[in-house]
């Protein structure tokens, strides 16, 4: 092949475009990596066996963390437990009952427009909703249920994504061989979605662990040991919010390094089996 | 027979009103923040509130302008924009045209662990590395300000810009390329001059979002950029955005005081909601053309 010739100008640009991505990409990568290693090297030092389980006494003035990690856990199941079935009933309307593509378009705008609302209006408005109008008062359950409204769009759409996939051939059978509406969706459509439902909920599981402005003032901040059932009813910190008090009112530096790392770990978990889970369904599927 | 069709239409009643129920939010969030932010706009005047240079919510003679959280809140986006789209812009015509398989995977993983971490977290980085290095670096009392809150937003919104961009320039049809290739034009200068154009509108989306998200990220911004009520006269002012405006005092607010900080995330709302209607004119731009 003779190479066409390339003015020393055109060189130029081709050199400096090259230079400049290189640099992005760099930079980019750096601040990934300083991210993880700085949070990594401050932390992990500080991650001590009675950090994690106790929780925390004014008396010998020692710092647990186990309340905080025990709200994130009830707070992610509450907040599954209904956004889950909400999600896949919303998806499950849009993809087999919709009449018309309206009615589709408001839904799927709605869903578009609660994906963009900041966290800190979530915030106000759960607490002016779940906390005072319907009396939760300050509780992780008026947290989960503003968190709900905050991962409905997640779950709806991850499971509509996989409900795209089931052949209409197989509803199409099974309404040829007499199954009502309902029967076709539980035996058909149901199980079609499983993948759908399971990234639906890694992401939301992310967003619940990093949310903090969502749930300063329908959560509260109390580190009291409960149950799942006194706790859901009782105002209580999430890690992400233990954190920012522990960062910026009380100077628990250590302590916030050391939850910064548990969540950076968490999040590099989370990452990871979404990736794992859309390959493995991925390959099933091509089968 | 009629049994069952009664049983049918039940099932359709449920899964309809949970089809409505995302509908219903945006309704009730929508509702809510009017019903509530509108008493304090009344009583302090729409001009005062707005366009008011000076808030002191706890003074004797208590003033509401948020005209400093609303400038800070357009300056830091504006410098998170400036600071944040170049590096995502170039980053993603790079992974989309020029890495290999292997670099374009492994900055996949690194850019969605970017977009995974939790705000708290950068808020925290932000607070003991950035904060500190600004206050060396410029010989400052403090470090906590609005260039600190501009890097660590910078940051924060490159995923999404990247992601969206990303995705926009792998749509472009290999046809374009050829053709220009075809043509004389080297690699690069394809990649800039015709699959950058031909993505235009994913990439502006993709701005968009990065927008959307800078304005409305609250507590990495709290942790970082000050706190303090001020105009933003320089870059290295203690600031407060609209979003920490409301954070900050919402725990001890009450009467008048409270209810302006319910008219401040009206204000914010209505900022999204431009910026909602600025994305959904791009997208659909995007998917006409496809």
């Amino acid at each position: 092949m003779i190479a066409p010739h390339v003015s020393a100008k055109r060189k130029m640009y081709g050199a400096l475009m090259r230079v400049l991505m290189w640099l992005s990409v760099t930079v980019c990568a750096a601040v990934v990596l300083f991210m993880i290693v700085y949070v990594m090297v401050k932390g992990i030092p500080n991650i001590t066996w009675e950090l994690l389980s106790t929780k925390p006494s004014y008396l010998s003035g020692r710092i647990g963390i186990l309340p905080d990690i025990l709200n994130t856990v009830y707070i992610v199941i509450a907040t599954l437990l209904i956004v889950v079935p909400l999600g896949v009933g919303a998806a499950i309307y849009l993809t087999e009952y919709a009449p018309g593509k309206k009615i589709v378009r408001l839904i799927e705008n709605a869903a578009e427009t609660l994906s963009g609302i900041p966290s800190v209006i979530y915030g106000l408005v759960g607490m002016l909703v779940f906390c005072e109008f319907l009396g939760f008062k300050t509780s992780l359950l008026a947290g989960a249920l503003t968190l709900v409204i905050m991962n409905l769009p997640t779950v709806m759409r991850t499971t509509q994504e996989s409900l795209k996939t089931v052949p209409e051939s197989l509803r199409e059978g099974a309404f040829g061989l007499g199954a009502g509406k309902w029967r076709v969706i539980r035996t058909v459509v149901l199980p079609g979605c499983v993948d759908g439902v399971i990234t639906g909920c890694i992401l939301s599981i992310g967003r619940i662990l990093g949310e903090s402005a969502a749930l300063l003032f329908t959560a509260g901040f109390a580190h009291a040991l409960n149950n799942i059932i006194d706790g859901l009813a009782s105002p209580g910190a999430t890690l992400t919010v233990a954190l920012y008090f522990y960062a910026k009112e009380n100077g628990e530096f250590g302590v916030a390094f050391a939850i910064a790392a548990i969540l950076m770990v968490l999040t590099v978990l989370i990452n990871l089996s979404a990736t794992f889970i859309g390959k493995y369904f991925r390959k099933r599927r091509s089968i | 027979m009629k049994k069952r069709r009664i049983f049918e239409t039940a099932v359709h009643g449920i899964f309809l009103i949970m089809g409505l129920v995302t509908v219903g939010c945006v309704l009730l969030i929508s509702v809510y923040l009017i019903i509530a932010g509108i008493p304090a706009i009344r009583e302090i005047g729409l001009v005062k509130f707005l366009f008011g240079t000076k808030w002191a919510s706890t003074a004797a003679e208590p003033q509401y302008g948020i005209l400093p959280f609303i400038l800070t809140s357009v300056y830091g986006t504006a410098g998170a924009i400036v600071i944040g789209v170049p590096i995502g812009f170039f980053c993603a015509v790079y992974l989309a045209k020029i890495a290999k398989p292997a670099v374009r995977e492994v900055m996949e993983g690194a850019v969605s662990l970017l977009a995974g971490i939790p705000s708290v977290v950068y808020g925290l980085v932000g607070m003991m590395v950035l904060v500190p290095g600004i206050r060396k670096l410029f010989n400052l009392s403090d470090g906590a300000g609005l260039l600190a809150a501009m890097i660590v937003l910078a940051i924060m919104i490159l995923p999404s810009i990247i992601k969206v961009a990303l995705n926009a320039l792998e749509a472009v049809p290999e046809e374009y390329e050829s053709a220009s290739l075809a043509l004389g034009a080297t690699p690069i200068e394809t990649y800039f001059k015709v699959s950058v154009p031909a993505a235009g509108s994913g990439i502006a989306a993709a701005v968009v979002l990065g927008v959307g998200r800078a304005i409305g990220e609250a507590m990495a911004v709290m942790m970082v950029a000050g706190n303090a009520p001020n105009m933003p006269d320089s870059l290295f002012q203690s600031v407060r955005f609209l979003t920490t405006a409301i954070a900050s005092e919402m725990s001890y607010s009450s009467g008048l005081q409270r209810q302006a900080l319910f008219s401040i995330a009206l204000v914010l709302f209505l900022f999204i909601m431009l910026i909602n209607a600025a994305l959904n004119f791009f997208l659909k731009r995007e998917k006409v053309k496809q």
